[in-house]
């Protein structure tokens, strides 16, 4: 009888986990279902007795699948985990509360401290000062009603090539819930809320479980955590859409100021984090924030979860401290196109981000190199294409998918999108006139400059870079 | 032409901080968060704008409003952007140019090019702004649009076309932020983002028609349809809304005589702007075709109606009324006045009997309905009038409803109330029926307390139980404001066991717990007030449950500040003044006692006449006479005493007892039937002069209109006053509040020119207070010392047994006014063009009777037939109606019980029996019968 770790995540369930995990059991082994490990291209893959195979397709086949010790599995131990430490290693209901419980006993604003000389910043995409918005929470006063101050967690994963926040819910639910304690602890917020999205249904078990859990631990005595889940839309990952529709009011953006942080859910004091942001706490606190601030590059300190999809070989989520080459990680982690074709390009930090190219590989990626290059991180996400990429194609989907997705509150948004994208399909088919470029180059200063969040405001971003590239090639060719 | 005010874009701040700031280079100070927009608005500095406007919490949608502020990255939407000390902001510049041109092609590249044809043309601010960016061209090819999206124009009063729509959400946050009815929402999203109702169409959606809507739409988008039909107003006059005692100012817009629409003033000191479906749209009544416009007289009531000059008909009824003083005595003859007319037009009615009549038998219509205020507030308070303002409510922490239905019979206020609510504030509501405070979108009562009808006195005894036996009366307040024997009296009187919650639970039906924690809930807050209606004074124990309330108010310190109060919804739009006119038999104007010989030297000096020192008949006391026979003629002013008055069978006898009614309305009402002259009278758009609303604001209604009558009210009666020997010599209704002033103390500061400048004052309004008296009471109550007064509970002698096993209360519909002579004469009969009878499921299985059912009411007075609407909006053994359709004759069935001090009719409670039934009740068959002949005697046209 062996000990076989068998993850229970979504992908690894739909390429078949779940059927090799109950086959196990028939065997008589002693089966952990823990989280995945986050190298797709593996999965489903089992650690059994310490040694890891994968994919796994047939348990009488094993020999063929075989990646020696996991730990010395060089996708893994290369990685600098501090999120993701425990994920695919552990039960995530197998939870200790002691250390979380010792860090309930430190000072808030020896906390806020730690995270002020991390020098982490928002993994959702803004890359906002964490400590800032913790410092403004601190301090804030409860202007109505009965003082109450929240923590949001953005759960909202809605960029494609993004799966950060699922695998550490499905797999170190706990990872979390820590991250919101202590910043509840640190802020003064005793409750807490998850905004999940709808399409994460084994996350939201996972997560409803690991709550469970907490309460039979007393953890939530002192701080209440709630799970809810979205519905579609989303805008919703937009930090002030979400609040509208947490308070049950249709997912519409607000104005700034006051940010959340001053007035947020029911108007009340609100520290919004995305998922690896508040889980990247733990990780620093146990470090101490001096320590966390020596990795990476520059002002963007830590380690960042990017995880990489699309036309690759090798997808997969790696965490990797800030810094790392655009080409290291497309090209050696993720060891270039699936399709075995010459690289295209690669869309970084979700549909609103840039389109990046075969010149711009050797940059690092840091907030402040990509803000260079007109791109972002956005979530870490990056999206590869191989060479037959239609880039006309792609900036029409960007503005068909801010159509798609657009609150319509705002003019430029609601109504931009959908002329940017008739006035892309014109393009597409031919009519390369020169008025339209311009119309087009308008629309585009236009919606970056007065959308009212970064739904229309960024948009552009694609749309620019897409586009600028193929006209150039356009004048290349002729 | 743009007639209404200048729209600042954002609601002003409340901070008392000043900050400078710099706005295309001049020099502003404003109040700190206020946004750069308004800063700029107010320093006359335009800012193109669609989403924004001032009566709503800013936006941030349209993004036409950028500015650049020196310093930051990028433009900022002003309406959203606080200004800050120092701050520089340019509104103008070559870029921010290019950026509004930018999203106006957006907008302009989804909407019709069809201005020139479009109902808003010259009063569209798309069409303004989209001149005031000077967008020239739009670039984008044919798209996707909304432009063939279907009309609604479901509503009688406005179209809803979403091909103009620019989805700026103004009318759903006027929806939601300032009527408070959230009807309306943005359905789907992005592009498709477009305004939706609940239901189908607006008409049948939860829509209450207020109109804010409307008002708030920027493009043609919603329209009143008088306007798609006429036209844009060219003009405006500022008047003051004759339905109910909220008193909402309002610009009539007018082409020519006509008027076009009704917008609500944002001036308006009681409604700030809003408005709800009677006043905004329900005005059409003024030109209906039945209104009565030529003096009429008859002999007898089988007679055809001659119609005659207004010279004979004056002469006809001097003559008359002369004759029968000389047959029967000076006291054989009276006058009702209205609380629908002015305050000019009641004081000339009570001066003419005082003077021309030669008595005190003057009474006026509010003896039917708010009377216990006035004798409750005055016993214990000293003054006949609620004690806040409006606007107080919003510095409620409990608001406590009893016996008033405001989302109804006062919706502005209840939309004041409902924002109130949203805030935070709790909510109580003791009423017999679960009116829609107690659970509607995004309010909801903390506590219901369903009481019996007729069971008000003992309940708010058992509150005062609670406060002095659990320790919870405002010691401080009490030693210093009130009188301390008659408190220690009341303390020692409320502590006794029959009023304990437990013991009152069995008298009321509401349990003992709940009593005790609506009573907690109201002592507890900072800032209480106390708002009630009718089901509190329309009572054999109206007057008491009225000082019960006061008493209970100084008990806890809830009176003379901002929050607190006990605030009385007066019905109809100048109850208070047509009490404070002196139209009572009691007493002068300004509550002065008649028999107090001061008083009447005061005015006898004045009137050059003598007084008589003994009040007068009330109308109950008139109606008794003239059954017998003794009081014989009777001037009524704007009052259907027919259909109004309990027990119509005994008002009936009444009327067709006598040799001489006058009646001068808009239409030949119930009572006219009865009637021998027919005076016409004026609708409140050709009227000048003031009514006085339920918090005491004397506001200016101004003649819109010439008199279709020809002749004002006040002129009318100065007329007869003459030809019965008593001249006056009015030449204005300005002059007639001169005189006023002259001999009401509270009154003395008050001045039309002053009522012009501030735009309203409330009373007292004198020398110590010469902008008027917002909140009374505030250093020490005008008696002096507050008097608590012992309320013992009399129960009424109308009792349920087995033959009349359920009580019937009374009340009206948001869309119908009262007795409907107005509203059932506009569109707002396409709501309900019925009175229906409410009955809880378990009293109506047990009868057999089903929704839309024809049943028959049956009391110890009579006996009507109506279709029953089974619901649980009223509680077992209560069953409701409306009193809106004569031919339904609510009042039929009603009694003769009045209040013990003040012969308020007890309207909210009868002894009832409900059966099915398959045919009208004798009552209506008469009336029907009636009703034809009348019509048979009207002058040809």
């Amino acid at each position: 009888m062996s000990r076989v770790l068998v993850p229970n995540e979504a992908l690894a369930n739909a390429l078949g986990a779940n059927e090799l995990a109950r086959e196990l059991q028939v065997r008589g082994h002693e089966v952990i279902r823990t989280g995945g490990f986050g190298l797709a291209w593996l999965e489903p893959m089992l650690v059994i007795d310490g040694e890891a195979y994968g994919p796994v397709q047939d348990l009488d086949a094993l020999d063929a699948v075989a990646l020696g010790p996991l730990a010395k599995l060089p996708e893994l131990v290369r990685q600098q985990r501090i999120v993701f430490d425990r994920c695919g290693h552990v039960d995530p209901m197998d939870y200790d509360p002691s250390w979380l419980l010792e860090q309930l006993e430190r000072e808030p604003r020896e906390i806020i401290e730690e995270i002020k000389a991390s020098g982490l910043r928002g993994r959702g995409g803004a890359g906002f000062p964490a400590h800032i918005k913790w410092q403004t929470v601190f301090d804030a006063v409860c202007e109505t009603g009965a003082p109450q101050k929240y923590i949001v967690v953005n759960a909202d994963e809605g960029d494609s090539g993004t799966f950060a926040d699922r695998l550490i819910m499905e797999g170190d639910p706990f990872r979390l819930i820590e991250g919101m304690m202590i910043s509840g602890h640190a802020t003064g917020a005793d409750k807490g809320i998850v905004y999940l999205r709808s399409e994460y249904p084994l996350a939201a078990e996972i997560f409803a479980n690991a709550m469970e859990k907490a309460k039979a631990l007393g953890l939530l005595e002192r701080f209440d955590i709630e799970l809810f889940i979205g519905a579609g839309a989303y805008i919703c990952g937009e930090e002030t859409s979400m609040l509208e529709s947490l308070e049950g009011k249709r997912g519409e953006v607000r104005f700034k100021p006051p940010v959340p942080a001053v007035a947020g859910l029911f108007g009340q004091p609100t520290l919004v984090h995305n998922v690896i942001t508040l889980c990247s706490v733990p990780g620093i606190l146990d470090m101490g924030g001096k320590a966390y601030a020596e990795i990476g590059t520059g002002a963007s300190t830590g380690t960042s979860t990017f995880q990489l999809a699309g036309n690759i070989k090798r997808g997969g989520l790696y965490e990797l401290p800030f810094g790392i080459s655009l080409r290291e990680l497309v090209e050696d982690w993720g060891g270039g196109t699936r399709t075995g074709r010459p690289f295209g390009a690669v869309q970084v930090g979700g549909p609103l981000g840039a389109y990046l190219f075969e010149r711009h590989l050797d940059t690092p990626l840091g907030y402040e190199d990509m803000a260079a290059l007109d791109a972002g991180i956005g979530h870490g996400g990056l999206v590869v294409f191989d060479d037959t990429i239609d880039l006309v194609q792609q900036a029409h989907y960007a503005f068909a998918f801010c159509a798609h997705e657009s609150c319509g509150k705002c003019t430029p948004c609601r109504i931009g999108s959908v002329r940017g994208k008739e006035a892309v399909a014109a393009l597409a088919s031919g009519e390369y006139t020169e008025d339209r470029l311009e119309v087009i180059d308008e629309l585009c200063d236009l919606m970056e400059q007065t959308s009212l969040c970064q739904m229309g405001g960024m948009t552009p971003i694609p749309v620019r870079s897409a586009l600028g590239e193929a006209l150039s090639r356009k004048g290349e060719v002729n | 032409m743009r007639l209404d005010d200048p729209d600042y874009g954002t609601p002003a701040s409340a901070s008392e901080e000043q900050v400078a700031v710099t706005i295309d280079g001049s020099q502003i100070k404003v109040r700190a968060g206020t946004s750069i927009m308004r800063a700029a608005i107010e320093a006359g500095i335009p800012v193109p704008k669609l989403c924004a406007t001032d009566n709503m919490e800013s936006f941030g949608s349209c993004r036409l409003c950028l500015v650049e502020v020196e310093g930051r990255r990028g433009v900022h939407a002003s309406c959203t952007e606080p200004v800050r000390e120092g701050m520089l902001v340019r509104t103008q510049s070559e870029k921010l140019a290019k950026l509004r041109r930018g999203v106006m092609e957006l907008y302009i590249s989804d909407h019709p090019l069809d201005c020139l044809t479009c109902s808003a043309n010259g009063d569209c601010e798309l069409q303004d702004m989209a001149g005031a960016v000077g967008l020239r061209e739009v670039r984008y090819d044919e798209g996707e649009n909304h432009l063939s999206a279907a009309v609604d124009a479901s509503n009688p009063y406005f179209v809803f076309d979403p091909s103009k729509c620019i989805v700026c959400s103004r009318c759903v946050r006027a929806c939601s932020e300032v009527q408070g009815t959230f009807a309306l929402t943005i359905d789907g999203r992005g592009f498709d983002s477009t305004v939706k109702t609940g239901a189908e169409d607006f008409f049948d959606s939860e829509c209450v028609s207020c109109g804010a809507c409307v008002q708030a739409c920027p493009t043609a988008t919603l329209m009143e349809k008088t306007v798609v039909e006429e036209g844009v107003p060219d003009r405006s006059v500022r008047t003051t809304c004759a339905y109910c005692g909220v008193g909402c100012s309002f610009r009539a817009e007018l082409k020519g005589d006509q008027v076009v629409r009704m917008v609500p003033d944002k001036l308006g000191k009681a409604n700030h702007g809003h408005s709800c479906v009677k006043g905004r749209f329900a005005w059409g009544y003024a030109n209906h075709p039945e209104r009565a416009v030529k003096p009429l007289v008859r002999d007898k009531i089988t007679e055809p109606w001659r119609e005659v000059s207004w010279d004979e008909a004056i002469a006809e009824a001097a003559s008359r009324l002369k004759a029968i003083q000389a047959e029967h005595g000076l006291h054989a003859i009276g006058a009702v006045t209205s609380a629908r007319c002015t305050n000019e037009e009641i004081w000339t009615v009570q001066k003419m009997v005082r003077t021309a009549f030669g008595s005190n038998n003057v009474d006026t219509c509010a003896r039917v309905c708010h009377s216990p205020t006035g004798y409750g507030l005055k016993q214990t308070y000293g003054t006949s009038a609620g004690t806040q303002h409006f606007d107080s409510v919003l510095h409620a922490d409990t608001i406590v409803v009893i016996g008033a239905n405001p989302t109804d019979g006062h919706p502005v206020f209840a939309s004041l109330l409902k924002r109130r609510l949203r805030e935070g504030a709790r909510l109580i509501v003791l009423d017999p029926r679960r009116i829609d405070l107690v659970r509607s979108p995004h309010i909801e009562a903390e506590l219901h307390l369903p009481l019996l009808p007729g069971t008000n006195v003992p309940m708010m005894n058992a509150f005062a139980h609670v406060v002095v036996t659990e320790g919870l009366v405002d010691e401080d307040f009490v030693r210093e404001r009130c009188d301390p024997e008659s408190f220690a009296e009341w303390r020692e009187f409320a502590a006794r066991p029959e009023n304990a919650p437990e013991v009152v639970q069995e008298i009321t039906g509401v349990p003992a717990a709940d009593i005790r924690a609506a009573a907690r809930l109201y002592t507890s807050a900072k800032n209480s007030a106390i708002y009630y209606g009718l089901g509190v004074t329309e009572h054999s124990q109206g007057s008491t449950m009225v000082m019960a309330m006061a008493n209970l108010a100084m008990a806890t310190g809830n009176i003379g500040r901002e929050g607190v109060g006990v605030c009385p919804l007066r019905g109809q739009n100048n109850v208070q003044g047509s009490c404070d006119m002196g139209s009572f038999p009691h007493e002068l104007s300004g509550y002065q006692p008649i028999v107090d010989a001061s008083v009447r030297d005061k005015y006898e000096s004045a009137w050059r006449v003598k007084l008589l020192p003994e009040p007068g008949m009330r109308i109950p006391n008139m109606l008794d006479a003239a059954r017998g026979g003794s009081f014989k003629g009777i001037f009524i002013q704007g009052e259907d005493l027919a259909q109004s008055d309990p027990n119509t069978q005994g008002v009936e006898a009444a009327l067709g007892n006598m040799d001489c009614v006058i009646v001068q309305d808009l239409f030949l009402n119930e009572t006219a039937k009865f009637a021998h002259i027919f005076l016409p009278g004026t609708s409140f758009l050709e009227k000048d002069g003031t009514f006085t609303n339920a918090e005491r604001r004397i506001n200016r209604v101004r003649k819109v209109m010439q008199p279709k009558s020809g002749r004002s009210e006040w002129e009318a009666v100065q007329d007869l006053s003459a030809a019965m020997g008593y001249p006056m010599h009015y030449e204005t209704a300005e002059d007639i509040m001169a005189e006023v002033a002259s001999l009401t103390p509270d009154f003395a500061g008050v001045t039309f020119e002053k009522l012009d400048r501030l735009g309203s004052v409330q009373w007292p309004c004198n020398d110590t207070a010469p902008e008027g008296t917002p909140i009374m009471h505030e250093a020490q109550f005008v008696r002096g010392k507050g008097r608590f007064m012992l309320t013992d509970y009399q129960p009424t002698d109308e009792r349920t047994n087995r033959k009349y096993p359920l009580l019937l209360t009374t009340g009206r519909i948001l869309t119908q006014y009262n007795v409907g002579t107005q509203t059932r004469r506009t569109s707002n009969i396409e709501w309900l063009d019925e009175d229906r009878l409410e009955i809880h499921p378990a009293d109506a299985e047990t009868r057999g009777v089903r929704t839309d059912d024809w049943v028959s009411i049956t009391s110890r007075m009579g006996e009507i037939v109506l279709r029953a609407e089974v619901t649980t909006r009223v509680a077992p053994g209560v069953v409701y109606t409306t009193f809106h359709h004569p031919a339904t004759g609510t009042n039929v069935v009603t009694t003769d019980l009045s209040d013990w001090a003040t012969n308020c009719p007890e309207y909210k409670v009868t002894a009832v029996e409900i059966r099915p039934a398959n045919h009208f009740s004798a009552w209506q068959e008469v009336y029907q019968d009636r009703n034809q002949r009348q019509r048979e005697l009207l002058p040809e046209e």
